[in-house]
């Protein structure tokens, strides 16, 4: 096995070209450290990017907030600009295990584990965000949306590192909602995580973002129920539009932490409690 | 007055342990040490067939040993024969020992158990324990004629009847289990030193194992990073492994266990059912207890026999009651042994009786303050295995201060007409669609009253013959000599304590030696709340004899020590345990005096449930708790703070749940404790009872604060929300089940 | 099991650890954890987990609290490590003392590192330390024995200005 420790991101894009499916990148550590440990991570090659101070920036710029992928929970916390454009997210960082962990784990490694439990996807989920892939000599954006094909499974290529995560202008009116169901209250992997972002206008519903974790084999969207919301629906309506999404959109199962029936349950009445906070005409 | 007995004596270990100088068996440097590995069983019943090794590996590289390498008998001694080391035949639970490796190094060490293939024929397993029909053990416990009094109510008698789940619960000392083995002397001796609660409980096992004397099969106890029970009788298994392979291979062995292993194998609290019939009279006098007890003891009897037999004297509760059937069995199932943890069934059973007596106190519109209030055991009443109750019943101090503090008496628990009660229904449903309306949370208010015997039960101290040394030193200093472990509970600070204020000399004019079967005796393990009371007491009564022996003057304690010993005493004083006087007690028909006294307590606990989630909050638990007489309050309130988490997270959160036999909360990741955000301030009254056959009055108290806090949550949820859990840990997912089974909820 | 972790040529690493320098040839993925144990025989800091669960491998990189399982050699070059060996934690290891906050110990050392953090970043911050804000700091350090009432305690009385009197 070979480790590189990149002191750039071009150091980093260049140990990548001769990338595999068995590299991986170690940034914070919190999930590859594990692995390692447990041996079920195997690399041929490990780069080492924690050092990489570019991929640590945060930055306004026309596009919105560019977080550097490397941000840690803690960076997150503490930015102001963080705060402005994604508060959701910021609470997610909080929601994050302790202190300890905030202060290494990343949005890109939470991002590339592409766990379905993962604590921030659901809010960059809901905020719009979108990705800056780069490899060596190329560079190309995508809809975070885009992103997760499978069970741990992305878009990235081997030989590409998520560079950056944009966050659009926030809207003017826009109600927005995370919530994380933990098996306590710190330190815990979620049964359940929930993210919305809703624009509106005099009591009409612009744009609707509603994402959820630990409900299927990954972070989804529930689009059923974003257009039903963008058509107008309130009521009952809203309740029937909030039912069928949660059947449809979401497939949760039992696992050592909770159950299908809990998390479907309990998805739905968080839902239910979130949307009520969106004025009516 | 005293001076350090009821006052505050900093710990003698409390400087290194702040430093991060003390040596666990992790930090001990062993040059030259080889790693040892466990080769297991990855299904839960079957017939080992062979054990194939990949001849691509290079077997020269490392040692392995098979049952026919023990030299002894290949008996894993504690109880019952029935475990081996090592199995040879027949599997009886995933993850059973079947071959030891001992490695240089830790890759060599992977790759050997990676080398390694058992061939097994899986036999079918049974895993359901309230199916099985293999029993460790029995016990009844009759008082009365429970019988007769079911047959004929008196008029206005009611009966109520209620079933009681307690899942599994994991130890969780942070510290995972560990040992050192060295080689054998050319005399046969050999050392082992680890983390541990009983060295010489491992002796007895090493001794059986290696057919070797208690000279040769010397044990030491190094710091120990908590044991709560978990380290009662596995340390003794891997002591057997670790010698096994120090012996095969001569070198020393560490076997360091992983969390990973750690949670796999070693055993965890008995899952249990219990079944209540209670005839109540209706202005709520107990009638007539008949209780059902099951423990599920895993595939080997180990502690089980007395794990029950603890249970089942604690099953009709705090309560006096004339007629009292309690029928109780562990049954064998293809898991994992269970074992030991805090209260040792009590638990278990005591969660049961709480439960029954909410129900009892729903069902007849009372208080459940006053319910229990009314039954309470006092001073003069027998308990159910007919044991008059003389000394030390704090009873209805406990209830009293625990009424003063919440105010839990004029609470109207589980009562519809409650203020905050008319928003609740509308919001409790599944998929409620006025959720703008009112609150979100819900907050309630539950009880629990208990006791919990202090020492081992009936004979069991007389059988254990207990005892201590206290021994003069050169310096003149009083070396305390005993078997008890510092396991973090201050066994060290009790016993200095005790012995400078028996002694009439300074705290520095003691010190207490280190657990060394060399060197200590036997003064019974340190488990079932009995160190203070059982060998504190003993105890003090070497110092008191030594101190006659030294005398008094104004001269200072070590120079009047000195001078004994010039005198040509030895200074030496050795004593064996003797029961209090008048306790009888008969281990066929389980009657008489179950233990010397009893400690008591009440918990008071607040609750909050989130109505979306069902997450339940601990906002704040009282408990008074009766302890005879607190030899140090600072660690007294520690044990009671402590056990009381426990108690909470076991009520709440700590799922250990089984899979095909295999434990699926198998890292730290899913097998979950509570952390300082889960945590309630817990507010402690301490009452003093005094015990008169203790030392300085004092009682147990180790464990007795794992009773009560799992039905005082539960309690307080059923006042919250009024579902009636009566399954711990009573989780979210539980409850949001028994929310949507209620007549007329939604779906 | 730590076999990959050993794997890959060994690199240089320059540290300081509690104010002294090290140079030392270790596999660049060996965790921090180990080089303070084995390579140091620094054993204050615990091994409860492996995982990054427990917190009682807690130490501070570059006034940063952190879980020493959880960070390879690698990503410490020239960093500055305090560990429960290191100066400074006098005044929160007499608290913890005075509070009872240790009682088998295995966690203590985490806890105090963690302490020291929790009221580094408060004087930082100019932040009153409150009993909320210290269970939030130490949510990561898991304890057993205590309850955790001592142990919070014991960090608002290190955390009090002047005599600790309060």
């Amino acid at each position: 096995m070979k480790v590189v420790s990149a002191r750039t991101l071009e150091q980093a894009l260049e140990a990548l070209a001769t990338a595999t499916p068995a590299t991986r990148l170690l940034a914070g550590g919190t999930d590859l450290m594990v692995e390692l440990q447990t041996g079920r991570a195997q690399p041929d090659l490990v780069v080492e990017i924690g050092g990489v101070s570019e991929l640590r920036a945060i930055r306004e710029t026309e596009q919105g907030l560019v977080l550097g992928a490397a941000c840690t929970c803690s960076d997150l916390i503490a930015s102001s600009l963080a705060a402005r454009f994604g508060d959701i997210l910021v609470s997610a960082a909080r929601d994050v295990g302790a202190v300890q962990i905030q202060n290494r784990a990343t949005l890109g490694g939470n991002l590339g584990t592409a766990s379905p439990a993962a604590d921030l996807t659901p809010a960059l989920l809901a905020l719009g965000a979108t990705l800056q892939l780069r490899s060596h000599g190329a560079s190309r954006e995508l809809p975070l949306s885009e992103f997760f094909t499978g069970y741990r499974q992305t878009a990235r290529r081997p030989d590409e590192l998520i560079a950056g995560v944009v966050l659009p202008p926030r809207p003017p009116n826009e109600l927005r909602a995370f919530r994380k169901v933990g098996t306590r209250r710190a330190q815990s992997i979620s049964k359940l995580v929930l993210a919305l972002a809703v624009s509106h206008e005099q009591g009409r519903v612009l744009r609707a973002r509603v994402a959820a974790g630990s409900v299927a084999d990954r972070s989804i969207r529930m689009t059923h129920l974003e257009r039903a919301l963008e058509a107008g629906a309130t009521g009952d309506e809203r309740s029937a539009a909030i039912a069928h999404s949660v059947a449809h959109d979401a497939s949760p199962q039992d696992d050592v932490r909770s159950s299908a029936q809990y998390r479907s349950a309990v998805l739905g009445r968080v839902l239910t409690r979130m949307l009520a906070g969106l004025p009516e005409s | 007055m005293t001076h350090y007995v009821g006052k505050h004596l900093a710990r003698p270990d409390g400087p290194d342990k702040v430093a991060g100088r003390t040596t666990y068996v992790a930090d001990l440097a062993v040059p030259g040490a080889w790693l040892g590995g466990t080769l297991r069983s990855p299904v839960p019943h079957g017939r080992l067939q062979r054990i194939e090794r990949d001849p691509g590996f290079d077997w020269s590289r490392v040692v392995l040993v098979g049952p026919d390498d023990i030299p002894g008998e290949n008996v894993q001694a504690l109880i019952v024969d029935d475990q081996p080391v090592l199995a040879h035949d027949e599997i009886c639970h995933v993850g059973e020992p079947l071959l030891l490796v001992a490695a240089p190094d830790a890759p060599t060490l992977e790759a050997a158990l990676a080398a390694l293939r058992p061939v097994i024929e899986s036999l079918p397993a049974q895993l359901d324990f309230e199916t099985s029909e293999h029993v460790h053990k029995r016990i009844d416990i009759l008082k009365g004629d429970p019988g007769a009094v079911f047959a004929q109510l008196p008029s206005g008698a009611r009966v109520f009847e209620g079933s009681y789940r307690t899942d599994s619960q994991e130890q969780l000392y942070i510290e995972p289990q560990g040992c050192v083995a060295w080689p054998p002397e050319p005399d046969g001796s050999f050392v082992v030193r680890g983390s541990m609660q009983c060295p010489h409980y491992v002796r007895k096992a090493l001794v059986r194992c290696f057919g070797v004397t208690e000279e040769q099969a010397r044990v030491v106890q190094l710091a120990t990073g908590g044991g709560f029970g978990g380290k009662e009788d596995y340390p003794s298994v891997l002591a057997c492994h670790s010698a096994l392979l120090a012996r095969a291979c001569g070198r020393p062995v560490r076997m360091q266990y992983e969390r990973h292993e750690d949670l796999m194998v070693t055993p965890k609290r008995h899952p249990a059912l219990m079944t209540h019939r209670t005839a109540v009279a209706a202005d709520g006098t107990l009638l007539a207890m008949d209780v059902e007890v099951v423990f599920d003891g895993g595939a080997y009897a180990t502690l089980s026999s007395v794990v029950l037999s603890r249970g089942c004297i604690h099953a009709a509760g705090a309560y006096r009651c004339e007629h009292v059937s309690i029928r109780g069995r562990a049954v064998a199932t293809h898991h994992v042994p269970c074992g030991a943890f805090r209260g040792f069934g009590a638990p278990q059973t005591c969660f049961a009786i709480e439960r029954q007596m909410d129900r009892i106190a729903r069902g007849l519109g009372l208080h459940p303050f006053a319910l229990r209030h009314h039954n309470a055991l006092r001073a003069g009443d027998t308990t159910a295995t007919g044991q008059l109750l003389r000394d030390s019943v704090g009873s209805m101090e406990v209830l009293e201060a625990v009424r003063a503090a919440s105010g839990i008496d004029t609470h109207a628990w589980c009562d519809p007409q409650r203020d905050d009660a008319a928003t609740a229904d509308d919001a409790i449903d599944a998929g409620a669609t006025n959720a703008n309306a009112g609150t979100t949370k819900r907050r309630g208010l539950g009880l629990s009253f208990f006791f919990h015997g202090s020492g081992f039960t009936g004979s069991g101290e007389e059988l254990l013959k207990g005892r201590v040394r206290v021994a003069l030193l050169p310096d003149g200093r009083a070396e305390v000599l005993s078997g008890s472990t510092e396991i973090g509970q201050g066994t060290i600070t009790m016993f200095t304590a005790m012995a400078a204020e028996t002694l009439g000399c300074d705290a520095e004019d003691i010190v207490v030696a280190t657990p060394d079967t060399a060197h200590v005796p036997d003064s019974g393990p340190t488990v079932a709340s009995r160190t203070c009371m059982v060998v504190g007491g003993v105890l003090t009564q070497a110092c008191r004899t030594l101190a006659e022996r030294i005398g008094a003057g104004d001269a200072p304690f070590r120079e009047r020590a000195r001078a004994l010993l010039q005198r040509g005493d030895d200074g030496s004083v050795g004593v064996t345990y003797h029961s209090p006087p008048g306790l009888t007690w008969d281990d066929d028909t389980y009657r008489g005096d179950a233990y010397p006294c009893y400690g008591w307590a009440a918990d008071v606990a607040e609750v909050e449930v989130d109505l979306d989630t069902l997450e339940v909050d601990v906002l704040h638990l009282w408990t008074a708790v009766d302890v005879g007489k607190a030899i140090q309050p600072r660690l007294v309130e520690g044990q009671i703070e402590g056990g009381t988490l426990q108690a909470l997270g076991w009520a709440q959160r700590e799922v250990v749940s089984t899979r095909g036999g295999h434990v699926e909360q198998d890292r730290m990741a899913t097998c979950i404790i509570p952390t300082t955000l889960d945590a309630p301030p817990i507010d402690v009254t301490l009452i003093e009872v005094p015990f008169p056959h203790g030392p300085f009055g004092a009682k147990g108290v180790g464990e007795l604060p794992m009773d009560g806090g799992a039905p005082a949550v539960l309690a307080a949820i059923e006042d919250a929300i009024g579902v009636h859990a009566a399954h711990v840990p009573a989780t979210p997912e539980r409850l949001l089940a028994l929310l949507q089974a209620r007549p007329g909820a939604s779906a | 099991m730590k076999g990959p972790l050993q794997d890959a040529a060994p690199i240089e690493l320059t540290l300081r650890v509690n104010g002294t320098a090290h140079t030392l040839q270790v596999p660049p993925l060996r965790r921090l954890l180990d080089v303070l144990r084995d390579e140091l025989s620094l054993t204050g800091s615990k091994e409860g987990c492996g995982e990054g669960e427990c917190g009682a491998c807690t130490v501070l990189v570059d006034g940063e609290p952190v879980l020493a399982c959880l960070i390879a050699a690698c990503q410490v070059q020239d960093a500055e490590i305090l560990t429960i060996e290191g100066a400074g934690l006098e005044s929160i290891q007499q608290a913890f003392l005075d509070e009872g906050g240790a009682q088998c110990g295995i966690c203590t050392p985490g806890m105090i590192v963690m302490t020291k953090a929790w009221i580094e970043r408060c004087r930082r911050d100019d932040v009153e330390p409150t009993e909320l804000g210290a269970r939030t700091a130490l949510a990561g350090n898991q304890c057993r024995c205590t309850g955790y009432g001592a142990i919070i305690a014991a960090a608002l009385r290190a955390a009090a200005p002047g005599d600790g009197s309060s």
